[in-house]
């Protein structure tokens, strides 16, 4: 009777990752606060693509209040994968940067457009347009400061 | 083994004999073993070669290229890895976008400017026929509102002026 209740308790308690593999879930076991039992998807996407000694090593070298971002981050990258078995979120980061230089390019023409309309018009003063100190202000006419931009040029 | 007698990368890594249709060894040379190293440390190579296996041989390259990315960008940030590049990025886009309408608007209200008035004519502007013509209709010398005959008299001649309204766009 003991036995079947200590049994109980045990396999109640077991995070997602220790029931997985079937084995005892200590109290301090590195995945438990991240892979809750009542979802064993999340783990199974992110053991998929890792491995659970890897995302355990990687949780041990990191500070505590990280982790949960950390695991996120990766089921995140996992869930790109499954989608996309080629490109993962790199797809997704590829597109981004289209999109950013789509953004520029008519950014560039409507402030052209700006400046050719305050030159033709008669009695108008021209003044920095809005949009002009805004791309100042941020920046972005200079380009990105993407460290993440090589793999793509 | 992959290319002539050396063994690929990642046989070397796990100190393996590389065969013959290794599936690493076009992908990881001999001359780049931290290629290999990164993409093992995050990934694993059993994993690795398990999503290798899942894919056509064409598409295997692009594959390993964006495994590599991956493991950089989650060695450079091992808490968000990639998620951060994409969370920047679109913080980017989201920023350009309003730029963008800012400046939409910004034609808009040009476009939208009321016709300006032109600057009143004094009369050692106009020439000896046009002076001679408006003295003739009655004016005493009021110029205040000269744009009627000024109108009528030049309007065939003048293409300094024009018209704001029909200003055309350079994109249309």
């Amino acid at each position: 009777m003991y036995r079947f209740h200590k049994l109980d308790k045990m396999t109640s308690t077991r995070c997602a990752v220790c029931k997985y593999f079937r084995r005892r879930c200590p109290p301090d076991c590195i995945f438990a606060p991240y892979f809750l039992n009542d979802n064993p998807q999340r783990f199974i996407c992110v053991h998929r693509f890792y491995g659970a000694s890897n995302i355990g090593k990687m949780l041990e070298e990191m500070p505590v209040q990280l982790r949960a971002d950390a695991v996120d981050s990766l089921y995140y990258e996992a869930k790109c994968r499954i989608q996309d078995p080629v490109y993962g979120c790199v797809g997704i980061i590829t597109s981004l940067h289209r999109q950013i230089q789509i953004a520029q390019s008519q950014l560039a023409k409507a402030q052209a457009e700006i400046s050719f309309l305050d030159a033709n018009f008669v009695g108008f003063e021209p003044t920095p347009s809005l949009s002009e100190s805004l791309v100042q202000q941020n920046g972005f006419e200079q380009g990105l400061d993407d460290p993440f931009s090589t793999w793509f040029y | 083994m992959g290319s002539g007698s050396s063994p690929c990368a990642s046989c070397k890594l796990l100190r393996r004999r590389c065969a013959k249709d290794c599936i690493f060894a076009p992908y990881f040379p001999p001359d780049d073993p931290h290629k290999f190293a990164i993409v093992h440390k995050v990934f694993g190579a059993s994993n690795v070669s398990k999503m290798l296996q899942e894919l056509p041989v064409h598409q295997r390259g692009d594959a390993v290229s964006s495994l590599v990315y991956e493991a950089n960008a989650r060695m450079r940030d091992p808490v968000y890895g990639c998620v951060g590049a994409i969370s920047y990025l679109q913080n980017q886009v989201s920023q350009l976008q309003m730029q963008l309408a800012v400046a939409q608007a910004e034609i808009l209200c040009i476009q939208m400017q009321p016709e300006p008035e032109l600057p009143a004519i004094h009369p050692s502007m106009m020439d000896c026929d046009t002076k001679s013509l408006v003295l003739s209709g009655g004016n005493t010398g009021n110029f205040g509102d000269p744009m009627p005959q000024f109108l009528s008299y030049t309007s065939s001649n003048n293409n300094a002026i024009q018209d704001p309204l029909k200003r055309e766009s350079l994109w249309t």
